[in-house]
């Protein structure tokens, strides 16, 4: 609590004391009024004095003006105790309205808990402290067990397990040594390292998230913009009602004191507090939620759209698949499957294909270079390697062709690697593209949050991509596309009416990103162009995020709505009764304060974890 | 050129837009956005107007929510 309200707190704990003693004390009219307003001017003066400078500044519809004429006009009344009563509550609700925006901007000051304070740099051998933004790109840092990491940088040495998950929401530690990429914002666990700065403070991971999560704000929604416009009317219009409810009725049948009465009541419900607080306050609690676990949603406006996604399209490669390869059959002939592998591993033992590679990792042991004679690589084709004094052919159908093997195709999908010594066919290897472990899941969880449909755009061929949609319960699959193909899908999509969100790795699919309702990006831990073009980003590449996003922008527009149809409905109410002359001070003061606490306390629902 | 300045003691929504309507009001200011969350004013304008701007958005702050302070 600041000193400030800790003042506030005590005037109001006076006046709590004073406001009831006033009602209930056996003593003469005179006194009872001197304590109410003892009270009152304990607790209100601020208010009273705020009301007189916005008079003279000419801010006629300030909620301090509004709340001192109400107060003062149930003196004028004889309603001491409502008049001081109003006021209590008035302050109490302006007490724990600041209570809530400060504890909402304490946890999301802690979401964001990620900033480095100093970065250790060894110059000229000695290690001193510097703040991150003073290290240059090159240099080395020293990052002790306990310390944030402050810059992107390669492990130069030194083994330790660090912790990412205040970038990704993933708790689970990394593993990292010398060669590896440590991202800046992660936590260091357990040892030392050195690390070589890959980018300036300011290019880098952490700075870039904060940038974003600082600026997300700046877009606002539309549901913002209507609260704002509507602000501007309401007051004004509720006030004039006022003023015409205690002039005209009373010109027609009197009774002055019972018009001017209802007149005020009109005052107390006309501050629009609860939604103008509550509407940014849930969108930030949404956000912040959000980026705990690992997604940034780059404004308000960003959240209203992805609540309306209807169709999902999704990039295969990179997004639905780890986009690295991985042997997932072994069909021989007449040798055995290691003789197979090994004589594919050999020949390939050179070259730095993904295939290449996982062929050679399915391979596992070592393979003896000094067996290996002239390789040439035939491009397009595959590769024609000399293997203890043997030449093979391991390639595609077309260098099998130019071999003269009699080969044939595979019944499984996927890139067929096909071998032969000289002419005689020996088999084929299977590679795929592996799918990832969660992306079935995230499929499923998708279907159940009543998406249209789900589309897969794929560059690949038919058979690789119907394959990946037939696995992953895809509803529908292109293949074979283009980039620019890709975009006219997508365009197709959008001008049929739908709300399409786009998934890409965001590596070459900027366009796209950029072109759909939504944009959302995934793995982006590094990728400037995904994290521009994107409207949402995942900080690691694992689908089943993709579900959480949508209940998080769901659960948080819900709330909104919540908020919007409550408070409005409250006051609506309020102000017929009180016209009609069924309401008093004390339900009209509910339907300023208690409706704004009880709008702020719902929009802090945004921020609990969503699972 | 754009400034960032934190904003301190504002708990009201409400006040903070309007004192951000009143900061983009200000001649010279090309933009302006008061992040509520954050407690951040950003202001975008020319270098050598800041000194001005920023004693108009004092006065304007002031106006506004006598509490609030803005850190220059």
């Amino acid at each position: 609590m600041s000193r400030k309200q800790k003042k506030l707190l005590l005037r109001i704990i006076i006046a709590v004391v004073l406001v009831p003693l006033g009602a209930f004390l056996p003593v003469p009219e005179i006194y009872k009024l001197l304590i109410f307003i003892a009270g009152y001017l304990v607790v209100g003066w601020d208010v009273l004095y705020g009301a007189l400078r916005n008079l003279m500044g000419g801010r006629l519809f300030d909620e301090k003006f509004l709340m001192s004429i109400a107060t003062l006009g149930a003196f004028a009344l004889h309603e001491y105790p409502e008049a001081a009563g109003v006021m209590l509550f008035y302050q109490i609700g302006e007490f724990f309205q600041s209570l809530a925006v400060r504890k909402s901007r304490n946890s999301i000051a802690e979401l964001m808990d990620i900033r480095p304070d100093t970065a250790t740099v060894l110059r000229d051998g000695e290690e001193i402290t510097l703040s991150p933004e003073e290290v240059s790109v090159g240099e080395t840092l020293i990052i002790k067990a306990g310390e944030k990491i402050p810059l992107d940088g390669t492990v130069i040495s030194g083994h330790t397990t660090i912790n990412a998950s205040a970038l990704t929401g993933e708790s689970m530690p990394i593993d990292i040594g010398p060669g590896d990429r440590a991202v800046s914002g992660s936590v260091n666990l357990s040892g030392l390292i050195k690390l070589k700065a890959e980018s300036a403070y300011g290019e880098s991971t952490v700075a870039k998230i904060l940038e974003l999560v600082e600026n997300a704000s700046e877009k606002k929604a539309r549901v913002e913009s209507f609260i704002s416009r509507f602000a501007r009317w309401y007051t004004p219009c509720v006030v004039v009602g006022a003023v015409l409810l205690a002039l005209i009725p009373p010109l027609i049948v009197g009774n002055w004191s019972t018009w001017i009465n209802r007149a005020l009541i009109f005052l107390m419900v006309s501050c629009p507090c609860a939604l103008v607080v509550s509407v940014p306050l849930s969108f930030f609690g949404g956000m912040g939620g959000a980026s705990r676990q690992g997604i940034l949603i780059k404004g308000a406006q960003c959240m209203e759209a992805m609540e309306r996604v209807d169709t999902m399209v999704f990039d295969k490669t990179g997004t639905l698949t780890e986009g690295s390869f991985e042997v997932s059959a072994i069909h021989p002939r007449n040798i055995s499957e290691a003789e197979l592998l090994d004589i594919a591993a050999a020949a390939e033992s050179y070259s730095s294909h993904p295939i290449a590679e996982s062929i050679i990792c399915a391979h596992g042991g070592h393979i003896d270079k000094s067996r290996i004679g002239e390789v040439k690589e035939i491009a397009g084709r595959g590769i024609k390697a000399v293997v203890d004094g043997e030449t093979f052919y391991v390639g595609n159908g077309a260098l099998m062709d130019e071999a003269g093997a009699q080969w044939h195709d595979c019944h499984l999908s996927g890139s067929i690697i096909h071998i032969s010594r000289e002419s005689e066919y020996l088999g084929h290897i299977v590679v795929n593209d592996r799918i990832k472990a969660n992306s079935a899941k995230a499929i499923a969880g998708l279907k159940k949050l009543r998406m249209k449909e789900l589309i897969m755009l794929s560059g690949d061929k038919h058979k690789i991509a119907e394959d990946v949609a037939g696995k992953l319960g895809i509803d529908k699959f292109e293949s074979e596309l283009l980039p620019d193909q890709k975009l006219e899908e997508l365009q197709k999509l959008i001008e049929s009416g739908r709300k399409v969100a786009f998934v890409g790795d965001g590596i070459n699919d900027a366009p796209a990103l950029m072109r759909a309702d939504v944009g959302i990006a995934m793995g982006a831990m590094g990728s400037d162009a995904a994290i521009e073009s994107a409207d949402i980003v995942l900080m690691d590449d694992d689908p089943i995020k993709l579900p959480v996003a949508i209940k998080i922008c769901r659960k948080t527009m819900m709330i909104v709505k919540e908020n919007i149809v409550f408070a409005l409905g409250v006051k609506a109410v309020i102000l017929i009764m009180g016209a009609l002359g069924l309401a008093n001070m004390w339900v009209a003061i509910f339907g300023d304060v208690g409706v704004m606490l009880l709008a702020v306390l719902n929009s802090m629902r945004a921020m609990i974890k969503v699972k | 050129m754009k400034k960032v300045f934190k904003v301190k003691d504002l708990d009201c929504a409400h006040c903070a837009g309007l004192i951000e309507d009143a900061v983009k009001k200000i001649s010279g200011v090309e933009a302006a956005s008061l992040n509520f969350m954050m407690m951040n004013l950003s202001v975008e304008a020319e270098e050598a107007e800041f000194p001005r701007i920023q004693k108009e958005i004092k006065k304007a702050a002031k106006k506004i929510e006598p509490d609030c302070t803005i850190v220059f």
